[in-house]
Parts: structure tokens; sequence; C-alpha cells
């Protein structure tokens, strides 16, 4: 088995109009840069995807990663917990202007409700948001006394993925905090995209030191030196990027 | 009137962490918390965003962005530190495992009820963790100045902004005194010696019930 595609524009060819796209990151940590950018760039030559419901913890930075991808105009409807940033502002003018639909989740509902996705688990019950504007419409039941909010799954068409190694079968390892929602969101999604730093081949990780199973993960692509969102920002960069 | 100044109110907090707690400092003002712990005590600190027992920030131009905190702030990490994902970091705020959770705060109100997260329907909503972690530390306490920047009382009857937890906080350290919610009551620990209780009263939004001794709240010079 191998999952290896050629290359960011064959990894992400699958994505089309109206597509529910989970990506993982907190803020630039682990965020699938090179993914993200390689969508853009076909946006560009070809008008699609448009339309797309993101999954995000944030809605991006500066005018590099998901913050390009929603300054593109391909972004319908982003669910997220903190649609702030150091530089927010391509987000808040789209949002303030009506032109782009926000669905609040407190973050850690926003984790489970993906991990339930991916799990087979269509609902379940947490003190998160109870008696608060974000629990309004949903379902409430007392277990051992206390009030629980229900939460439904989340689940998508596809998931942009940053995995520090890979190997063939989709085996995936994640450095330091870029791990975050990486992890759950691979469970979630139809079709798993893997941006790696390094593909090992076959024995070259660890069992005991995998995180993500090759199970949850459909194509990967190597990216040896993937570029950091914060880094880009700093240097005041906006995508398309200069060589 | 010796009021306290940020500094000198998370040294206090601190003072009431117990050596080997699992920690939650908010993003912000509570993050100074971490300065002042006593000596000889170590708490873990716990960020959302996946990491246990982080440290300080690095050097400048030592930053390592995949090493950053709730708050997106570049971190260090401490000998016996650990990864995780976001289901399991937010498993080890609701499923009651963390000792403490420390959160600014718009509004505290005599139940218990915190308002943190939004000042109202302008701008963008954004609520991040603040929901999450007011539900299941042990203690989950605020520290805040005592009356907002234009006087108005920040300890109210009942919140006016938009709740972030219902009946959720234990113990608030504010400038001006050290206060436990019990029974929806405000009930006063601690005040400055100079400060009467009368003066006290007046500057907070609901009772002040006296159940017990009150000690001085003294902070050493930060």
């Amino acid at each position: 088995m191998d999952k290896r595609v050629a290359d960011l524009a064959a990894a992400v060819a699958g994505i089309e109009d109206g597509m529910t796209v989970m990506i993982g990151g907190f803020g630039g940590a682990g965020s699938p840069i090179e993914l993200i950018h390689a969508l853009i760039d076909r946006f560009r030559a070809t008008g699609s995807p448009r339309n797309l419901t993101v999954v995000n913890n944030n809605a991006g930075n500066g005018h590099v990663g998901l913050a390009a991808l929603i300054e593109a105009g391909m972004v319908r409807k982003l669910i997220c917990s903190f649609p702030r940033s150091a530089d927010p502002v391509v987000f808040t003018e789209l949002y303030l202007a009506g032109k782009i639909e926000l669905e609040l989740v407190p973050q850690g509902t926003l984790a489970e409700r993906i991990r339930a996705g991916g799990a087979g688990i269509p609902a379940f019950y947490t003190p998160t948001s109870y008696g608060t504007d974000l629990a309004k419409g949903k379902p409430v039941e007392e277990f051992e006394g206390r009030p629980y909010v229900r939460e439904r799954w989340l689940k998508a068409d596809a998931a942009l993925i940053k995995a520090e190694t890979a190997d063939p079968q989709g085996n995936l390892t994640y450095r330091a905090a870029a791990r975050n929602f990486n992890p759950l969101m691979c469970m979630a999604a139809k079709e798993t995209i893997v941006q790696a730093s390094r593909i090992l081949p076959p024995g070259g990780i660890d069992p005991e030191t995998v995180v993500t199973p090759g199970l949850f993960v459909r194509k990967i692509v190597e990216v040896p030196h993937p570029r950091q969102e914060e880094d880009l920002n700093r240097a005041g960069a906006v995508y398309p990027l200069e060589a | 009137m010796d009021k306290l100044s940020t500094n000198q109110i998370a040294w206090r907090a601190a003072q009431d962490i117990a050596d080997g707690a699992y920690v939650n400092l908010g993003i912000g003002f509570p993050e100074k918390v971490a300065q002042y712990q006593p000596p000889g005590r170590e708490a873990i600190f716990h960020t959302e965003n996946g990491i246990l027992n982080f440290g300080e920030s690095p050097a400048p131009g030592e930053e390592d962005w995949d090493l950053i905190n709730a708050g997106k702030k570049a971190v260090t990490l401490k000998p016996g530190s650990a990864f995780f994902h976001h289901a399991d970091s937010f498993a080890m705020v609701r499923g009651g495992h963390l000792d403490v959770a420390i959160l600014g705060a718009y509004e505290v109100a005599e139940n218990g009820d915190l308002a943190n997260w939004s000042t109202g329907p302008k701008g963008v909503p954004a609520v991040g963790g603040a929901m999450d972690l007011v539900h299941g530390a042990k203690r989950v306490a605020v520290i805040m100045d005592h009356v907002a920047k234009d006087g108005r009382p920040k300890l109210v009857q009942r919140c006016s902004l938009p709740l972030t937890g219902v009946g959720c906080v234990t113990r608030i350290y504010t400038s001006l005194a050290v206060i436990d919610v019990e029974g929806g009551r405000f009930v006063l620990r601690e005040k400055p010696p100079a400060l009467s209780f009368e003066a006290l009263q007046a500057a907070t939004g609901a009772e002040l019930l006296l159940s017990g001794p009150v000690a001085d709240l003294i902070a050493p010079e930060l």
C-alpha cells in the first residue's frame, strides 16, 4: 500500500465546490500552509473549489494560509472557536460586511464534535456552554443532578493535515504542539490529505510512536521544509508568495 | 487606599496554588500568576492547545512556532512535559482533572456566574476555550480589578453581559479583596487593612457577607 501522491496539486485535486473541509492547526502551529496554498492555486486557475465550509480553530492571520483562502473568496462559512488573531483583518472585514457565515463553537466542544464525527457518535452531552447564548436551542438533560447540553458530531468531506513524519501506509507523527486538532480531523473526514515534512520507508516509524494510524489517511505528500505562518506574517508575506 | 497592582493580585492568587497542582491560566492577565509561585512549590501548567508542564517564554529569536500556548505566544518545555491532541486536552479540562483554573472576568455574580467572553453583540464574537475552562477544574478562580475602568462594579448581583458559565466561580482575587462564592453569596475573606468594610462594600455591586474572620490582604512590592 502506498498513499503517496505526486505533488500538492494532486493531493488537493478531489476537493470540490460546496464541500466541508477541516483544516488542522491552532493559529500557525500545525497549519498545513502548503496544502492550503495549493488549493488557492487551483481556484485561481480554474475558479474551483468555492463555497467551501471550513472547520478550523481560528479564522486565519495576516494574508497567508487560511486567511488567504478566505481572502480569495473561496469560503462561504467558517466553523471555529476563536476568529481573532494578531491580524484578523481578512475575516473581520468579510464578517462585518455579512459576506461570510460564522458558526462559533467553544473550543473543547469543537474538538469533541470532530472526535465524535470520526468515532461514529452522532451526539454527546457536555457541561460546556450550559446557560449561555451558545447553548440556545440545544437540548439539555440532567445527569447526576447537573445540566448538560447536547452537541452533535461534526464530519467533513476532506481534511487538510500537517504531520511531521509519515510512512507510505499513512501512519503519522506530529511535532510538539502542532498536533492539536490534526489527529481528530484525520478521523472525521472522508478524504484525509496529509502534508508531512518527511516520508519514511515502511517500518520507518516505530509503531509505539504512531499518533494517527494510517487507516484514517487517504493521501500523503512530502513537503520537506514547511513554512510557518508566524514567520510569514512577521515578514509581511501575502499569498501568492514571491519566490 | 492600598489597592493591589495587577502583579500583586497575581501574586496573591499564586499563594493558593499547592505544590504539584495541575493549573490552567487564562490568556493575558492570568498568565502572570505563573511568575509568583512560592519558593519550593512547582505547579504543572496546562495549555488547551496540547502541552502539560510548559515553562517561560524563550529569548527573542529562539522561538519555535510549533511550541506555543493558548495565547499563541512561544513557550519552552520543562523536564517531564507532554504533548496531546485537543480532545485529550479538553478531557483534562471537563473531566475534573485540573486542580485549578484561573481566569480573567468582565463580571462575576454572587451566584458564581461568570461573564468573560463577550462585551455584547458588536464586532466579531470569539469564545475560544473560555466556556470549557469554567467546567471541571476543582477550583475556578477569577483575578481582576475590583471595579471597571469607569468605576462600575465588576462584582454584581447578576451579570449583565453574556455568560461564560453558570455558577462556576469559587473564589475571586481582586485589587481590593479576596472573596469566596458560597451558597449563592459573596463571602469576604481578605481586605487591605486600611480599607474599611463600608468602603469596600460601596465598591461592590452585591452584598458582602462576613462569615468568619477577615484577614489582612497584604502583598509585597512587585
